[in-house]
């Protein structure tokens, strides 16, 4: 619990097990292997196993999973900068020293990430390039500004959370090194979301203007994060493939579902309302009812036109020409050692 | 510029276990490839003790060949202790 002393939310500790039951499948399932390596490739995938690096794989499966590490990847160096945003102004020394270690952590899950896609044959550097020429693309979400601290509060608790309810399902992705990525992603993404949760209770439970604060920030990042699954089911262009492939496990409007579900009661705890007059509990479906997002907000984000895309993009060109001298220097340094011992 | 070279990363999790291979990184050199794996892997007390191994410098055997490569140990499950039959009535055997 890291000190906190915050109400107990329902649903993360169950989707904390699902992370852990997942570490403990990634052994224990091999095959015999076939003298047909696409015979090995389709019984791997059928029984549950785990594709690894220098196996046999379909072209499609390696060139979409590459896509997907990145753009995952891309996502979390971007991330950190809306929240890097307010290090310099958090309200408490504890407050800072808990955001600069929630954000340290999204920059090891960017580079967890890279390691990862690197794995299928492509270079960092590369996936770099890509990023900045704009022919890969990060999650939208991280294109709105946080304008108070409760932003940060409400990111953590939305956007983070919504993350994990994305991301424990990965955890058994059919590729071992995305698989194990995201293992190592989700342990330490349920410390980001609670310390956004106290944040916010904290503002919840203060004078009147603080929790009119924390409502504003719940205001505005409500819709984003539910758009954060992204189109729905019928609008999905890459889903029952990657579903076939067992890289994707359920649906992006099951899984945003699942988040309304476990969101509605936190919500209430904190004394906070969605901003959403038509959310309601529906007993015959057993789900609450909500309104969706707007999708072609959504798109218009993705191509380019958010509150923030151009910002995000110039800061990380920036701080990529900015530390060339550092990587240059460095590798320099290398070099000169290698002649000299 | 000359790529950055890959490492592979190694954890001792406490003192009694061994080394566990956990990921990779870029460094340019060592001393900065154990200062990162220790920012990258090691941010909640997860080790005791690090190994940087030059990716380039792994030997590893060949997906392709599992059969073959490992085939001469499939047949010989006289390796195993479960292989014996004991006679009834020997003990701590
Ligand atoms: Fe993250
Ligand atoms: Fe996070």
């Amino acid at each position: 619990m890291y000190g906190n002393d915050i109400p107990e939310q329902p649903g993360t500790a169950g989707l904390l097990d699902e992370v852990a039951a997942a570490e403990r499948d990634l052994a224990g399932r091999d095959h015999d292997a076939s003298a047909d390596p696409t015979a090995y490739f389709d019984a791997v995938i059928a029984a549950d196993g785990k594709i690894e690096p220098r196996d046999e794989m379909p072209e499609a499966y390696r060139k979409g999973l590459i896509r997907q590490i990145a753009q995952h990847a891309h996502s979390e160096i971007i991330g950190m900068q809306p929240e890097g945003n307010w290090i310099s102004r958090a309200p408490s020394l504890k407050r800072k020293a808990i955001l600069l270690a929630k954000v340290q952590d999204e920059a090891g899950h960017g580079l967890y990430l890279y390691a990862a896609a690197e794995t299928l044959g492509i270079d960092r550097a590369e996936l770099y390039r890509l990023l900045l020429a704009g022919k890969q693309k990060y999650s939208s979400i991280f294109n709105y500004p946080t304008l108070t601290w409760a932003d940060v509060g409400a990111v953590g608790w939305l956007v983070d959370g919504a993350a994990i309810v994305n991301q424990v399902p990965l955890c058994r992705c059919s590729y071992g090194p995305y698989a194990r990525a995201m293992i190592r992603i989700c342990k330490e993404e349920s410390f980001h979301q609670r310390q956004g949760y106290e944040i916010l209770y904290t503002l919840a439970t203060g004078t009147p203007e603080q929790k009119a604060m924390a409502q504003d920030a719940v205001d505005r990042w409500w819709y984003p994060s539910l758009a954060m699954f992204g189109p729905p089911d019928t609008d999905s262009t890459h889903s029952a493939q990657s579903m076939a492939w067992k890289i994707k496990r359920f649906s992006n409007d099951d899984l945003r579902q699942k988040f309304v579900d476990m969101t509605v009661q936190q919500a209430g705890v904190l004394g906070l309302v969605l901003p959403d007059p038509g959310l309601s509990w529906n007993e015959e479906r057993g789900h609450w009812d909500y309104t969706q997002p707007d999708y072609d907000e959504l798109f218009t984000v993705i191509k380019g036109d958010g509150p923030c895309n151009r910002e995000r993009m110039a800061h990380r060109q920036a701080a990529w020409d900015d530390g060339a001298w550092v990587r240059e220097a460095a590798m320099a340094y290398a070099e000169k050692k290698k002649v000299t011992t | 510029m000359t790529a950055v070279p890959l490492w592979e990363v190694f954890v001792r999790p406490r003192r009694g276990l061994s080394h566990q291979h956990v990921g990779s990184l870029h460094a340019p050199d060592a001393t900065m490839a154990l200062r990162n794996a220790r920012d990258l892997y090691t941010r909640r007390e997860e080790g005791v003790s690090i190994w940087v191994v030059p990716a380039a410098s792994i030997t590893a055997s060949s997906p392709e060949e599992r059969d073959a490569f490992f085939d001469p140990a499939a047949d010989k499950i006289y390796r195993h202790p479960t292989f014996y039959e004991v006679p009834e009535g020997a003990e701590h055997i």
